[in-house]
């Protein structure tokens, strides 16, 4: 019982971040229909600005996360407007390639730049272990899962709430109608981007205190896993993503303790499978028929 | 001066010549319609001067100003709001989210709030099914939704693009009266109709559209009495 209790705690830890990663695919998905490959990427360029704002300057943890999600974000804004947004109008399948392109190029630009070796995370805090009933959670778990909770709930706030997030909403079911009314669709993709990639940015410093390491192609992996939670969740949708993250996250979590850790990202990738064969909607996905 | 002028319009769809100069004007307080087939160019039009869509050549002007090259929201914003065909309600937002849409550039919050009271006036089923996610309403329901979304943009002059498309006849004689009602209270009315009896009865002039250009002209009352209208329209 407490070896469950322990492992639950662990993945919730590890799903929450997915979950991050997650919302971000889904949120640009819903508004653009574009997998966005690089998005794994811009949570790795969010770890590497908390490294080195942690490191050089000695941010602290609150700092160092606003940090890594203010320069996510504008990374995900000039990587819409320039790569993207020229292909608005293009068939989807070029706007996918370009993503793939720019994937590379910041896995490669950053390897280039700083190096391809892992480096270890500055430890943002003491780690503290709380034993409670022979569970053990540490502070740095407990941090990990209040930051991604409280950003989900603030993006939930943000999407229902606001009047920018209706304006997301509107632009994701009918663009032309959005336009109609007065929604200027540019800014609001933008603004899309601008929220799915700070997220990112807060995952990717959330993992490399997860981890204690980062290097340039770390988002690749969980960038896919993240794609695989959003498709899992049913993509476009936020709560799915959320979802879809922890089981993800648990999932992974549930084959590392059996001991089949060397098939963990095996298993993620054959639930995309069965996902795609039996499920291709997701769990909160929604079939959309056209009513004319 | 006429409130809205459309001179020597031409606009390409896609690879297609749709529109191929067409002229009309709309004085204030009218309802002008055109009418035509499938393919006619009708949408069009109404794309082109919400700003949708780029002319090839020729001019739209508005209360003596070129919109040509606006885009959509600032053509919103002088006061041209459109009811898209096929009503394109947000699905997946609440009636009141679709209402708030609408109201997307409005400033003022207590002139909004006068906005929903007037529409929910008009629409008393839009009160009763506002916390409803609006892609559950009937069509006609739907229509009413997207002509309110379009009122609380405080349009001077408004574009209905086949508002009776795919609606029971007893919504379509709700539909007319309602635009009739608009119309009294003061709004300007484009109205683009397959439905060309009802358009022309309750129009003050009316266009008749084909192959992208205009064929003929005359005031509602003349166009029904036509015998080439009524020879194509109503089957002789």
């Amino acid at each position: 019982m407490q070896i469950v209790l322990q492992q639950i705690i662990n993945a919730l830890s590890l799903g929450s971040i997915y979950a991050l990663l997650a919302l971000g695919y889904s949120m640009v998905y819903g508004i653009i229909k574009l997998i966005n490959f690089a998005h794994g990427d811009i949570y790795m360029l969010g770890a590497f600005c908390a490294y080195y704002v942690i490191s050089l300057w000695h941010f602290n943890f609150i700092t160092a996360l606003l940090t890594a999600m203010i320069v996510s974000a504008l990374a995900g804004v000039v990587i819409e407007y320039f790569a993207y947004r020229p292909l608005r109008k293009s068939p989807r399948i070029a706007v996918l390639i370009t993503a793939i392109g720019v994937s590379f190029l910041l896995e490669n630009g950053m390897s280039y730049l700083v190096g391809s070796n892992a480096r270890s995370f500055p430890q943002v805090m003491e780690q503290v272990n709380y034993n409670i009933g022979g569970i053990v959670i540490s502070n740095i778990q407990i941090l990990i899962l209040a930051t991604a909770l409280i950003l989900m709930v603030l993006l939930q706030v943000i999407i229902k709430k606001t009047k920018m997030g209706r304006a997301m909403r509107a632009v994701s079911v009918d663009p032309d109608a959005a336009e109609l009314v007065g929604v200027n669709v540019n800014h609001t993709i933008s603004f899309t981007f601008a929220l799915g990639s700070a997220l990112a940015g807060a995952g990717g410093i959330l993992i490399g205190m997860y981890y204690n390491q980062i290097d340039p192609l770390m988002g690749m992996t969980p960038g896919i896993k993240a794609f695989v939670a959003a498709v899992l969740g049913g993509i476009g949708s936020v709560p799915g993503a959320s979802l879809g993250g922890f089981l993800i996250g648990i999932l992974e979590t549930f084959f590392q303790s059996i001991g089949l850790s060397a098939y963990k990202d095996a298993v993620v990738y054959f639930v995309l499978i069965v996902i795609l064969l039996f499920l291709p909607a997701g769990i909160f996905g929604k079939n959309t028929k056209e009513k004319v | 001066m006429a409130m809205l002028e459309v001179e020597n319009l031409s606009v390409n769809y896609g690879v297609i010549q749709a529109v191929k100069g067409v002229s009309f004007k709309i004085n204030e307080g009218e309802i002008v319609t055109l009418i035509g087939a499938n393919g006619a160019g009708k949408s069009t039009i109404v794309k082109t001067i919400s700003g949708l869509l780029k002319p090839k050549d020729g001019q739209i002007t508005y209360q003596g100003k070129s919109i040509v090259k606006e885009k959509a929201p600032q053509i919103v914003l002088d006061g041209i709001s459109q009811v898209p065909e096929g009503r394109h309600i947000f699905s997946g937002l609440t009636v009141m989210e679709n209402l708030q849409m609408g109201a997307f550039l409005q400033k003022s919050g207590s002139e909004v709030n006068k906005g929903y009271q007037e529409i929910f006036e008009r629409f008393p089923i839009l009160q009763k099914r506002k916390n409803q996610d609006a892609a559950t309403l009937s069509g006609g329901e739907q229509q009413m939704l997207a002509i309110g979304r379009a009122l609380m943009a405080k349009p001077k002059l408004l574009l209905l693009d086949e508002p009776s498309m795919g609606l029971s006849p007893l919504y379509i004689q709700e539909i007319f009266k309602i635009i009739k009602e608009l119309n009294e209270k003061g709004t300007t009315i484009l109205l683009i109709e397959q439905n060309a009896k009802q358009a022309l009865s309750i129009a003050d002039r009316g266009y008749v559209l084909a192959t992208g250009k205009i064929e003929l002209t005359g005031t509602g009352q003349e166009l029904l009495a036509n015998p080439e209208v009524q020879k194509v329209y109503f089957g002789g």
